[in-house]
């Protein structure tokens, strides 16, 4: 009797028991940039808090594996770290957009297991202080008369996550985004640099990027992509779905375990993250960072990754991007 | 505020004995990184940013160390690129050009002295130039648009015809080499790969250190590996010190070079390398008397004085608006935003020690630099005492720890190691390495802004020529093209090929 209610509570306790006994040894989080991008902060800063939290004890160290937006690192972990319990690896919503377009080599979103979110930028529709256009719906309708009136400038390529900003845009005003007039940048602070300069008329960036340029009233911005309004500088910034068109563009940070990594480091960590999001000294660090709110930890995440990659397959098929 | 007065407040943050000892730090730490090859400053950069705050530096301190590495490291740059032809940053390749056949004139002290007082003077002027016109030199910055990028680009391209000397059909083939290794990646008009070969290591296209790593230190070693094997290895004795009369002559070219390395500076995307390159070939056809390339101090002055000119004012973008002209810029960037600064052009209202005392400790590390170098260049010279066998294999494994510590992928190694083996035989050939570097640093800037000049206009080419700048810098180029046979006409000659 006494043998069977602790094989029993053992059954019920083993998933909490699981979490509970594995440690990390010498954990390691992959920033796939080189040092100072956004990947790399995402790893160094949840690094540093994951450790002053208490989260998690030994030191993590940030490692990085730079190549195609997460293309290297995510070969890397499939060929020599398949099952590494103590790797966690970052990710964001770029990465499954080149995902999306094969640019990743043979390995798809089911290749990895996605652990969490632990937050999210917004894209952002901004134009000079002193442009013609007003709303979003001055975009749209130039946008509808004549594509190629309004110059795009940002900083990937044509198919990269800031073009999807503006072809979902020309998508709802029901305007082919090929017929974009799109300027490619080296990076977001160019393409600021370029509409502050006067040589494009819309950019299409993210909402932690702009926020010096917004607050100095360098900059105005149509539209935010996001469900709801954004706090703070954003407060009074319209999302794009309160004009009508419901295109909205979160820029999410996580993270992502190698594909046969045990069931006990999976839980571990996905463990950890849903607690880190919960921290108030976690919520601070991540506001300071420009980075809003995106609490979405294991199975929901998984899916999100899953259907997202699935989403950005569908467009860019539809735009002639992938076949 | 008055920018003097703002700048005395600045002065006040920097001298504390805390930020003294940082900035002696960061420029100190600066001349060592920037003396191993491989490891750039921006590299350098990002792997302290998180030792800032593990030491909980509160941020004006954190960006005085940082900023200290930046600039230091164009001091320390020069030490193998002028005693062993080995540059270990695409910015300091000019500085061989002159500087190496100095050393093996035996003049090695006297090369690392004229380059660091260079070094002094491009720094400094540039920090001047940014305390009192930051602002509108970014905003005069930001007006360059595409076209004046292209025409900026071609000038580039135009001056590199003054490599030539009398070879130019290996010039040019060196030329396209350097465009058809700039082709490789993604293309970011279309989206397109180009020559990847379905490789996922290559979609980013070819690092630019593992290039210079490749075409300089790998060749440079395979030819001396050679010579030893043949017996003729050219050793540097001690030759004459560096003189006053020798500064004077120097002075306007460093003047000159000031003035471009801090234009190229300021302009978002053109960075040191550019810079240098420019000031050498632009230097050559103002004073060449065929001199150049064989141990002129004002080839050496130039590049060098460019150089830290450059560096310095990719910040003026970043403190005055927040927008990050260079690599290492963006990281520092990406410093303001970890210390939840907001930087752009509330910076310098809202959080003015940061700004200023950055500034201010700018004008502090230069002079350290100065006084920290000058003394040591005999030491520096010395490290040719140290036994080829010794010292270049040394050189080679830091390369390739540099750049495996950077990129973490072997791949990055073949990559090196393909490169320097190719350079290796284009030297044989007498193919020169210098134009391949270089046409591939200005392929990405033309190709990518006459691709943004051509989407503005729809096609259309008559934007090239559309506003003043770009027409200014279309005719120097067509000066820079002219000038040999305008100066052989005033000689009374006709030029021969060989002199084109």
């Amino acid at each position: 009797m006494r043998t069977s209610i602790a094989i029993c509570c053992a059954v019920m306790l083993s998933a909490a028991a699981q979490a509970q006994q594995f440690q990390p040894q010498n954990p390691e989080c992959i920033a796939p940039a080189a040092p100072g991008g956004g990947f790399d902060l995402t790893c160094r800063l949840t690094s540093r808090m994951l450790n002053e939290t208490g989260l998690v004890g030994p030191s993590i160290r940030t490692t990085n594996l730079p190549g195609g937006i997460g293309a290297i690192a995510y070969n890397n972990i499939q060929a020599q770290r398949a099952a590494d319990p103590n790797v966690i690896v970052a990710v964001s919503t770029g990465s499954w957009v080149n995902l999306a377009q094969g640019k990743f080599g043979r390995f798809n979103e089911s290749d990895v297991r996605w652990l969490g979110a632990i937050g999210a930028d917004y894209g952002v529709l901004a134009v000079r202080k002193d442009s013609r256009f007003k709303s979003l719906g001055d975009v749209v309708d130039a946008l509808k008369k004549d594509p190629a009136s309004v110059k795009v400038g940002a900083g990937g390529t044509v198919g990269s996550q800031d073009w999807m900003k503006p072809a979902l845009v020309l998508k709802a005003a029901g305007v082919d985004p090929r017929k974009m007039r799109y300027l490619s940048y080296e990076g977001g602070g160019e393409a600021i640099g370029a509409l502050i300069g006067g040589h494009i008329d819309l950019f299409p960036g993210d909402a932690s990027e702009v926020r010096g340029q917004l607050e100095a009233g360098e900059i105005r911005l149509l539209a935010t992509f996001s469900d709801k309004r954004l706090p703070g500088a954003f407060a009074e910034v319209p999302t794009a779905k309160e004009q009508g068109y419901d295109v909205q563009w979160p820029i999410v940070r996580g993270f992502y375990a190698p594909p046969k990594a045990p069931e006990a480091s999976y839980a571990y960590w996905t463990g950890i993250l849903a607690k880190l999001n919960a921290d108030p000294r976690w919520q601070k660090a991540r506001t300071e960072q420009g980075l809003f709110e995106f609490d979405m930890i294991g199975p929901d995440f998984d899916a999100f990754a899953k259907k997202r990659t699935a989403d950005f397959r569908a467009l860019a098929i539809e735009v002639g991007l992938a076949k | 505020m008055d920018a003097l007065s703002a700048l005395l407040t600045g002065f006040q943050v920097a001298l504390t004995p805390l930020n003294l000892a940082v900035a002696f730090a960061g420029v100190a730490l600066g001349t060592a990184i920037g003396a191993l090859p491989g490891i750039g400053p921006i590299n350098a950069v990002a792997l302290l940013l998180p030792l800032c705050f593990a030491l909980k530096l509160p941020p004006e301190t954190a960006l005085i160390l940082l900023a200290g590495l930046y600039y230091g490291s164009g001091y320390g740059g020069r030490i193998s690129s002028i005693l062993l032809n080995i540059p270990g940053d695409p910015g300091l390749v000019m500085t061989t050009l002159d500087g190496y056949p100095l050393a093996k004139a035996g003049r090695g002290a006297a090369a690392l002295a004229i380059s660091g007082i260079g070094s002094f003077v491009g720094g400094t002027s540039a920090v001047i130039l940014m305390t009192f016109l930051a602002v509108p030199l970014a905003r005069l910055a930001l007006s360059f648009g595409p076209a004046d990028y292209v025409a900026l680009m071609v000038l580039s391209f135009a001056l590199l015809g003054t490599m030539g000397e009398g070879k130019a059909v290996k010039t040019w083939i060196a030329v396209a080499l350097g465009l058809l290794l700039a082709m490789v990646g993604i293309d970011g008009g279309s989206g397109v790969e180009r020559f990847t070969f379905g490789s996922l290591e290559l979609l980013g296209g070819i690092d630019f250190t593992s290039l210079t790593i490749g075409l300089f230190a790998v060749a440079e070693i395979l030819v001396l590996a050679e010579g030893m094997v043949s017996g003729v290895v050219s050793r540097t004795g001690d030759g004459a010190r560096l003189s006053l009369k020798e500064i004077r002559y120097c002075m306007p070219a460093m003047l000159r070079a000031t003035g471009i390395g801090f234009f190229l500076g300021v302009l978002p995307g053109t960075g040191a390398s550019v810079a240098s390159a420019m000031a050498y070939t632009a230097e050559k056809r103002i004073s060449d008397k065929g001199t150049f390339g064989k141990g002129d101090m004002r080839g050496l002055a130039a590049p060098e004085t460019a150089d830290n000119a450059a560096q310095t004012a990719s910040m003026v973008p970043m403190l005055a608006l927040g927008i990050p002209g260079s690599g290492t810029t963006a990281v520092m960037l990406g410093a303001f935003m970890m210390y939840s600064i907001t930087p752009g052009p509330l910076l310098f209202t809202q959080r003015p020690e940061v700004a200023w005392g950055l500034i201010a400790s700018m004008y502090i590390g230069n002079l350290m630099l100065l006084v920290l170098n000058l003394p040591l260049v005999g030491l520096f010279a010395r490290l040719l005492l140290v036994p080829a066998w010794i010292l270049y294999p040394g050189i080679l494994a830091l390369s390739y720890a540099g750049v495996y510590a950077v990129s973490n992928s072997a791949f990055e190694l073949i990559i090196t190691t393909a490169i320097g083996v190719i350079a290796y035989v284009l030297r044989k050939v007498g193919i020169p390495l210098i134009p391949l570097l270089l046409a591939f640093v200005l392929a990405r800037l033309l190709e990518d802004n006459f691709r943004r000049a051509l989407s503005l206009s729809d096609g259309g080419y008559e934007i090239l020529f559309s506003t003043p700048t770009s027409i200014i810098l279309w005719v120097l180029a067509l000066l820079a093209i002219a000038w040999p046979f305008v100066g052989q006409l005033q000689r009374g000659r006709a030029p021969t090929p060989s002199e084109i």
